[in-house]
This record gives C-alpha cells, sequence and structure tokens, in this order.
C-alpha cells in the first residue's frame, strides 16, 4: 500500500534533522495560521497563486530563491563547522552518512532551487517590461513553470523529514548513484525534484525564447533591447538547448535504478564515463544560464549608476553570444584527470580558456562605463565593483584549472571549491544582491534602506574572501573536496579562518534581513512616486512602481537604444510630456489554477515514485494530465481592462511625471 | 623552477610596490602553501612541472588581472558623481579605438596561456613513460570501498593504504577500481588520475628523494571516502629492496578469496601487506571476470542494517 514507506523513515535517531524539521514544520503551520487568522486566503489565492502575471510570478520565484538561498546557506555553515571540528582524529558532529547528505543538498539546492529560481525571476520581472510589452509569450505556462519549480524545492525539503537525500555529491556520479550502491531513495529524491523543476526551467526557456523574438513593442528592434534582456535572451536559449540533455541523463539514471537497464551501471556494457560526460555538457553551459543574467544585471547597473549608455553595447551583445556558443563546447574540463589523452584537453583547455576573452571584453566594458561618468557609489553599485574585483580573480584561478597539467593538481580539490564559488558568489549572488537593491522600489513601490544595504554588502564582500581566499590555500595544500573530517593537522588554521569568513557572511545575511524589515518600517519614507528612482534608462522605469497589472497602458513607441532615457531626454527639451494617448481596452490573460494544479500532483507523483507507491503514481499521473485537457478546452482565456480604468491608472502615472518635470526644470535638469 | 622564482621576485616586488600589493596577497597564499608540503612543495619531477605550469599561468594572468582592477577602482574613483573635476561625458559609448584594445588584451592573453595549455599537455599527459635510465616500477592500483590496493607485480606482494616507492626510479601505476569511481592522487607526486571501473588508466611518477608524504581518493566516493588516504614512503633502493624482502617474509596472501573479502565495504583500514599475489588479479578485476564489488550488505558488520528498504535510517 505504502511502498518502502515506513515509520522508519522518520529520522527519529537523529536530533539535527528531526529538529530541523520540526521547526521548518511549526514555522509552515504558523504562517499558514496566520493565513487563516487574517483572512488572507481568498486575496493568496486569487492575486497570487493563481496569478499568471510575469511581475507576481518573478516576485514569487526571488521568494522561493531566497527560503532556499538560507536552506542551502545553513548546508555551508554545518559543512564549514564540520570540517574545522573533525581534525586529526576527532569526528565532528555530524556523521559521514549525514555530512555527505549535507554537501549533496547544499550544491542541489544552491544551483537548482536558489540561483535558478532568482535568475528566472528576474527575468519574468524584467524581460516584458523591458520589451515595453505586457505579459510572456505564454502566461499560463509560465504559472505552471514556477509551480514545478516550487514542487522541486519542496520535494527537496520533505527529504530532510521522510527517507534521506542523495549522499553521492549535487551531481549524482554512477557507478555510486547506481542502486547497488545507493540502494536508499536519497538518490531518488534527487532525481525527482530535479527532474520536475527540470521541466519548468526548460519550458521558462521556450517561454522567453518565444517572447523576446516574438512579442516586443513597436520600435524595439533587436539591437536596441536592453542588455539585460539580451542576457536573459542568450541565458533561455542555453536553456533549451542544454535542459533536455539533463533530463535525458537523469531519465537514463531513472531507468537503471527503477527497472535494473545498464546505462551507465559497471556491469552488462553500462558506461559511467558517459553519465559524467552528458551531466557535463548540461552542466557547464548550467553555469552561463546563471552568469549570463547576471552579467546583464551588472550592465543595467553600470550604465545607470554612471549616468551614461553602457559602452560598447555592441560588442557586449557579440561577447554575450560568444560566451553562449563557447559555453557548450568546455564540459571535458570537469575531468581532464580522467585520462582523456593529449589531445582531447588541449582541445577543452583552450575552448575553457577562450570564454575568458568574452568576460574579458565585458569587464573592459563596464570598466568603460563609467570612464566620464557620474558615478554614484550607492549600494547596487558597491556589489558592482565588488563583482569586478571578486569576478576577475574566480576567472583568473578558472583559467589556472583551464590549464590541463595545472588541473592535475588542483582538481577536485579545495581549491576548485574555492573556484566555483568565487564565480558564483561573486558573479551570480553578488548581482542577484545588486539587482534586489536595484529593482526593489520598482517591484514593491519603495526603496531599500541604504545603509542597511553598505553593511550587508560589506559583510558579504569581507566574508567571501574570509571564506573562501583560506579554501584556495589548503587546495593547493593538496586538501580535496567532500572530506568529511580530515587527518592533515597543517590545514587546521584555514579551517579555523574559514568558519570566522562564514561568521561574517552570516552576518550580511543578518543585516540583509534587518535591511528589510527597517525599509518596510519605513516605506513611506523612501516611497518612490516617480517610477524612477534610480534615474534609470529602460522601459520598466517608464511605469509606476509598482507597475500596473497590464504594464503599460500604450505600448511605448521606441526610437533608439536606451528606449526611456530617450523619453526623458525628449520630454525635458520640450518640457512637456507626450500628448496625452488615446487610451484604448486592454484584453488580458485570466488567473488560472492549472499552474498549481498540476505542480501539486506533480508533487504526489515524484512522492509517490520516491517510495515505489505505485498506484499513486499513476493515479497523481491521470489527475495531472486531466489538468492540462481541462485548461485546453477553456472558453474564456482573456477578460478586457475598459478603457477608463487604463485611463484612470496612467493619469495618475502622468501627474506624478509631470510633477518631476517641473521640479528637474526649477532645478536645472537633465544634461 | 622559473615559475617559483617569478613568483619569489613578485612576492618581494609586492613589498615595495602597491600596484603588486594584490597580487602579493595571492603569492602570500601560495608562498604558505609551498612550505607546507602541498602540491607547490613536489617532491619529483611530474609535480614540479605540473606546478611550474600552474604558476607561470598565474604570473602570466597576474600581470593583466592586476593593472585591469587598479583601473576598475581608480575610475570609479575617479568618475564618482562627487568629484567636480572630473569631466561628464553623458554621451561617449563608442570608441573604435578603445574596443580594438578591450579585444585584444583578452586575445592576446588567452593565446599565450594556449600556447602553454598545448606543450603542457602533451608534456605532461599521464600516460606518457617517465625519461629514464632505469626501468621503471610497475604498480597496480586497485580502488576499493574505501581502502586501496596497491599491487606490484615485479615483486609479487601487494599493500593496502600504504605506497612504498624507491626515490630515484619511475614509478608506472596502472589504475582501476573494483567498485565505484575515485581518484587516485598524491599532492606532492603529482598529477592525479581517476580510477575507473572496467577500465585501466595510467600515470607515471617520480620522487627524486627520500619523503613521507600523503596521498588520498580525489573523487568522493561514498560513505568510507575520507578514510581513503593512504601514507607514501619515498625511501632509498636499498631500503626499498629490504622492505620487499620483509614484506614477503610475512602476512596473508591475496588469492581470489581474500580479495573477495577485501572487496567489501570497509572504512579506516590499517595499513598491511600481502606475501604473494595471484598473478592475474589485476587484470581479472580490471576486465571485470572478477564480478564489481558489492556495494552496502545487511550481512557486513561494518554496514549491518545501513541502507536496506529504510531510506537510510536505522
Amino acid at each position: 500500500m505504502f511502498g518502502k514507506l515506513a515509520w522508519s523513515a522518520i529520522p527519529f535517531g537523529q536530533p539535527i534533522p528531526l529538529i530541523t524539521s520540526l521547526v521548518v514544520i511549526l514555522v509552515v503551520l504558523g504562517v499558514l495560521g496566520l493565513v487563516t487568522v487574517k483572512g488572507w486566503w481568498t486575496y493568496l489565492w486569487r492575486e497570487w497563486v493563481t496569478s499568471v502575471d510575469h511581475k507576481r510570478i518573478g516576485i514569487m520565484y526571488v521568494l522561493l530563491g531566497v527560503v532556499m538561498l538560507i536552506r542551502g546557506f545553513a548546508d555551508a555553515i554545518m559543512m564549514r563547522t564540520q570540517q574545522a571540528i573533525a581534525i586529526g582524529g576527532a569526528p565532528g558532529y555530524l556523521e559521514p552518512e549525514h555530512y555527505n547528505q549535507i554537501f549533496s543538498a547544499h550544491g542541489t539546492i544552491m544551483i537548482f532551487f536558489a540561483a535558478m529560481p532568482l535568475v528566472i525571476g528576474f527575468m519574468n520581472f524584467l524581460v516584458p517590461l523591458q520589451l515595453g510589452v505586457r505579459d510572456v509569450a505564454f502566461p499560463t505556462l509560465n504559472s505552471v513553470s514556477f509551480w514545478l519549480t516550487a514542487s522541486g524545492a519542496l520535494l527537496v525539503n520533505v527529504s530532510l523529514f521522510v527517507g534521506e537525500f542523495a549522499r553521492t555529491g549535487w551531481l549524482p556520479y554512477p557507478p555510486l548513484s547506481e542502486v547497488g550502491y545507493s540502494p536508499g531513495v536519497g538518490v531518488d529524491y534527487y532525481l525527482w525534484a530535479v527532474q520536475i523543476s527540470g521541466v519548468g526551467t526548460l519550458m521558462t526557456g521556450i517561454n522567453f525564447v518565444t517572447t523576446v523574438l516574438k512579442l516586443r513593442c513597436p520600435g524595439m528592434s533587436y539591437l536596441r533591447m536592453p542588455m539585460f534582456t539580451w542576457t536573459a535572451f542568450a541565458a533561455s536559449l542555453l536553456i533549451v538547448a542544454v535542459f533536455p540533455i539533463l533530463t535525458a541523463t537523469l531519465a537514463m539514471l531513472t531507468l537503471d535504478r527503477y527497472v535494473g537497464w545498464h546505462f551507465f551501471t559497471n556491469d552488462a556494457g553500462g558506461n559511467p564515463m558517459m553519465f559524467m560526460n552528458l551531466i557535463w555538457a548540461w552542466g557547464h553551459p548550467e553555469v552561463y544560464i546563471l552568469v549570463l543574467p547576471a552579467f546583464g544585471i551588472f550592465s543595467e547597473i553600470f550604465s545607470t549608476f554612471s549616468g551614461k549608455p553602457l559602452f560598447g553595447y555592441r560588442s557586449m551583445v557579440a561577447a554575450t553570444l560568444f560566451i553562449c556558443i563557447v559555453a557548450m563546447m568546455t564540459w571535458l574540463h570537469h575531468f581532464f584527470t580522467m585520462g582523456a589523452g593529449a589531445a582531447v584537453n588541449t582541445a577543452f583547455g583552450i575552448s575553457t580558456s577562450v570564454i575568458a576573452v568574452g568576460t574579458g571584453v565585458k569587464i573592459y566594458n563596464w570598466i568603460f562605463t563609467m570612464y566620464g561618468g557620474r558615478v554614484r557609489l550607492s549600494v547596487p553599485m558597491l556589489w558592482s565593483l565588488g563583482f569586478i574585483f571578486t569576478f576577475i580573480i574566480g576567472g583568473m584561478t578558472g583559467v589556472m584549472l583551464a590549464v590541463p597539467p595545472a588541473d592535475f593538481l588542483v582538481h577536485n580539490s579545495m581549491f576548485l571549491v574555492a573556484h566555483f564559488h568565487n564565480v558564483i558568489i561573486g558573479g551570480v549572488v553578488f548581482a542577484l544582491f545588486a539587482g534586489l537593491e536595484f529593482w526593489f522600489p520598482k517591484a514593491f513601490g519603495f526603496r531599500l534602506h541604504e545603509g542597511w544595504g553598505r553593511c550587508a554588502f560589506w559583510c558579504a564582500f569581507v566574508g567571501f574572501w574570509v571564506t573562501f581566499a583560506p579554501l584556495y590555500i589548503v587546495g593547493l595544500m593538496g586538501m580535496t573536496r567532500r572530506l568529511q573530517h580530515v587527518v592533515v593537522p597543517d590545514w587546521a588554521p584555514w579551517l579555523y579562518a574559514s568558519v570566522v569568513g562564514v561568521a561574517i557572511l552570516a552576518l550580511g545575511a543578518v543585516a540583509q534581513v534587518i535591511q528589510l524589515v527597517v525599509s518596510i518600517r519605513d516605506r513611506e519614507k523612501l516611497r518612490d512616486t516617480t517610477g524612477d528612482p534610480w534615474d534609470g534608462r529602460s522601459l520598466e522605469w517608464a511605469t509606476p512602481s509598482p507597475p500596473p497589472f497590464f504594464n503599460f497602458a500604450v505600448m511605448p513607441n521606441v526610437e533608439g537604444e536606451e528606449a526611456y532615457w530617450g523619453i526623458k531626454l525628449r520630454a525635458v527639451e520640450t518640457q512637456q510630456l507626450s500628448p496625452e494617448p488615446n487610451y484604448q481596452p486592454i484584453e488580458m490573460p485570466v488567473n488560472s489554477p492549472v499552474g498549481f494544479y498540476t505542480a501539486f500532483f506533480a508533487t504526489v507523483f515524484g512522492f509517490a515514485m520516491i517510495w515505489y507507491i505505485w498506484w499513486l503514481a499513476i493515479v497523481a499521473l491521470i489527475a495531472a494530465f486531466a489538468g492540462f485537457v481541462v485548461f485546453a478546452w477553456r472558453d474564456v482565456h482573456e477578460f478586457e481592462v475598459p478603457a477608463d480604468e487604463v485611463a484612470r491608472v496612467d493619469r495618475a502615472r502622468r501627474a506624478a511625471r509631470e510633477a518631476t518635470l517641473a521640479q528637474m526644470a526649477e532645478e536645472g535638469g537633465l544634461p | 623552477m622559473a615559475g617559483l622564482q617569478a613568483a619569489r621576485r613578485a612576492w618581494t616586488r609586492a613589498c615595495r610596490c602597491p600596484a603588486v600589493g594584490i597580487a602579493g596577497v595571492g603569492m602570500a597564499g601560495i608562498g604558505l602553501a609551498s612550505c607546507s608540503g602541498g602540491v607547490l612543495d613536489p617532491l619529483g619531477p611530474v609535480g614540479r612541472d605540473d606546478a611550474t605550469l600552474l604558476i607561470d599561468a598565474t604570473v602570466v594572468m597576474l600581470a593583466i588581472v592586476v593593472p585591469t582592477i587598479m583601473l576598475a577602482f581608480w575610475i570609479a574613483w575617479r568618475y564618482r558623481a562627487s568629484n567636480p573635476k572630473a569631466e561628464y561625458l553623458p554621451y561617449w559609448s563608442y570608441s573604435g579605438r578603445i574596443e580594438a584594445v578591450v579585444w585584444s588584451i583578452p586575445v592576446l592573453t588567452i593565446m599565450f596561456i594556449g600556447g602553454l595549455i598545448w606543450i603542457g599537455s602533451y608534456r605532461l599527459d599521464p600516460f606518457k613513460p617517465l625519461p629514464s635510465k632505469a626501468p621503471p616500477l610497475e604498480v597496480q592500483v586497485v580502488s576499493l570501498d574505501w581502502k586501496w590496493l596497491f599491487i606490484y607485480p615485479q615483486q609479487g606482494v601487494a599493500t593496502v593504504n600504504r605506497l612504498v616507492v624507491p626515490a630515484g626510479t619511475p614509478v608506472h601505476f596502472s589504475i582501476t577500481s573494483a567498485s565505484v569511481f575515485n581518484a587516485f592522487f598524491v599532492p606532492r607526486l603529482g598529477s592525479m588520475v581517476y580510477a575507473m571501473p572496467g577500465m585501466v588508466s595510467q600515470v607515471s611518477l617520480e620522487a627524486d628523494r627520500p619523503g613521507t608524504t600523503y596521498g588520498q581518493s580525489a573523487h568522493f566516493s561514498g560513505d568510507g571516502f575520507s578514510d581513503m588516504h593512504f601514507q607514501v614512503q619515498s625511501v632509498p633502493a636499498s631500503e626499498f629492496a629490504a622492505w620487499v624482502r620483509s614484506a614477503k617474509g610475512g602476512g596473508p596472501v591475496l588469492d581470489r578469496k581474500a580479495y573477495a573479502e577485501l572487496a567489501r565495504q570497509s572504512q579506516n583500514v590499517k595499513p598491511y601487506s600481502y606475501s604473494a599475489v595471484d598473478a592475474e588479479l589485476f587484470g581479472a578485476v580490471a576486465m571485470q571476470q572478477i564480478p564489481p564489488a558489492p556495494g552496502p550488505e545487511p550481512g557486513n558488520p561494518s554496514h549491518a542494517g545501513r541502507e536496506v528498504g529504510t531510506g537510510g535510517h536505522d
């Protein structure tokens, strides 16, 4: 009846997962209770859960990403403290079975359920606004994508309380992940969680490629698109190209585990090396799926906060597409030490270091964007400058690893761990925090507190280097990764130093939370009345903050790069806004519960597959499919916003702009 | 050694000139790491060549990276909004000359690094034998859950979790795995290579001088992974012969039955040696004539009850 599921699946004997789970369950129950008491269910269901508005979905993605970022950071704290305690014979406080789950969960969560939702959240929120359109190409599909991602994240967290998570690393290399060596449910949790969220990600990729190709406002030619949209487009192309590889690879491993096939097994002609090739054929482009939108965020920030157009815009577009293509030709550098031979290693070593040309060009272009500017050193700009320093060093250690004989010394070492945290934290996470600071007023109508933002930045920047510089050094001292305990006493001081760094990073996280609380408290003081708090340059700043659900009352007409800056210049020159347009009714998609419904049954299906509850899996699959059928036969898919309502919202926006214009005229105005 | 010297020079320069201060921080790390028996403190020629290449590539890149970082901070500071002396060029966004330079700097750097990659990959291919008058010592390496088996086919002995090699003689390792992936890695000897089931990979390493160092698996292989480290002893040739004699003198025999017992999962295995070895054993493991080693078994005392149908909780 319940497959492998039994009471023994609950970790009664292990205090850490048990207490964590209970606390999480209590918090969730508390939140649900609060929502019930306050009577917010109807609001949440109508305005958020069933919403197909790209901005709402984007905000939910970011919320999911932040929650999972905290979970992944908790794992990181445990790993760093365990390694600092378990030195020279001491066992530490996490036995291997538990420690191995923690580092596997840390990697899986940080990549699939923290970084990806955050990046996709930004894409969701920004791309339609920057393109001057009202939604993505497939709004309901977008909602399905989000809820499937949330479903995967939920399954990973359920593994904490029911059963176990994979103990194989964040990429479950066979034969270790085959059923003979990992007979528990951990790898199955990994497979179904990643598989379900991966389907969501692939649909996001399709959605955004279509949006950029087919939905742009009048005049928004490709070479007028803002840089963030370009990078989001490149990342979406990569998603469409490589996520099917992930899906197929995990499906093959699933067949090995569930029905005894031999794609990657030791025996019967299975080939584990094929898994490594396939998983990295997805895995390396994945890094660029994360980091290209991060580059886009920095491009927007450098130009906005320098008060200048992006230097070498076309060159930036070229470099983005160059990285996009070369990213798919480098996967073998993840296993130079497999003995593929000098010719293969040479080819992949060179293709890997060639990527540094694209990133190098971008860095110089950002630097020359600041040249001749009026650089405002506020919080997003601090993150961006911190990024330049950190990312250049990370790129440099990356090229060191791309030299095969050098890689023979530091592959799979703490040096490698330090390197990829250097580029992912220094590149992606810094960008996400910069972006949160930058677009928060657009999403919520008020700015974040500047002082606490600075504090969070400095803690993160210093904390990052105090954590990871020692790991570079122990890596050079020969320490390999994923050790539950270490026997070489010389490594101890560096592992202690790294814990200090983690503590500083934790202070940064606290500062970030305080910033949010203080900003909500002082929201009236921090209110953004103009919709354009940073003197922005792209179309999202042409809308009020927060934007109305239809984004633009009238489709903007774009006449050059940096569309909104052009509009502002014209307004300043003529000392007036463009004449009031003739407002028309707008057709908008209706909300739909199909995303939530499908994801609910996808979660049930995944859980049933993990625990071999076959009848439930079949029921859930049929139910999920039925949801699609009902959705496909729907009669009403759009509703009309009356012209009066559009006019009312837009007149309020215009009034705010008139006031700003008058104020600027008094002060001397734009250049 | 050119690279090591360059690193030292960079270090002394860093003390005098703030322009290379950032390089100094990185080099300080490398310097600290190199005096503590890591990959930058090699015991033999392969490790030395690998490390030289690592440092050369770093120095080449630092020559670009440090000025770029300084330029970024200088421009951000020079053109800060509160500096009235800085000229404001709100429309300036293109310069063909700067673009040309901006593309050339990384292209030239990477062409140079590409040369290092090309030459280094061929010269330091792990499968290539080391040049030497003396014939190499053959060692067959089998990674097991969770210990290392070293077979000396020429001497007819074997060890577990302990590798003894004669100083000054190249050692040719043939590496396979009985169960899951591992990587054979002795940081101070150089190049690591994967141990893979059903395949034989190779690496030639050499220790110049006597010494004791640390080796370990560099690829995660399961619950006992952290104890897959082994002691490496490089000894003078005469001592090596004496060690072989003493190993032959006593200890268990590694036949198929003993191997089957050894192949079962066990953790934190203390080093010991076998006085005689089945000569066909390595080939039989590598070609999987002996079936792959078992995973967790209910009957194995070191794994009693674990992972069996309960989701891993006892």
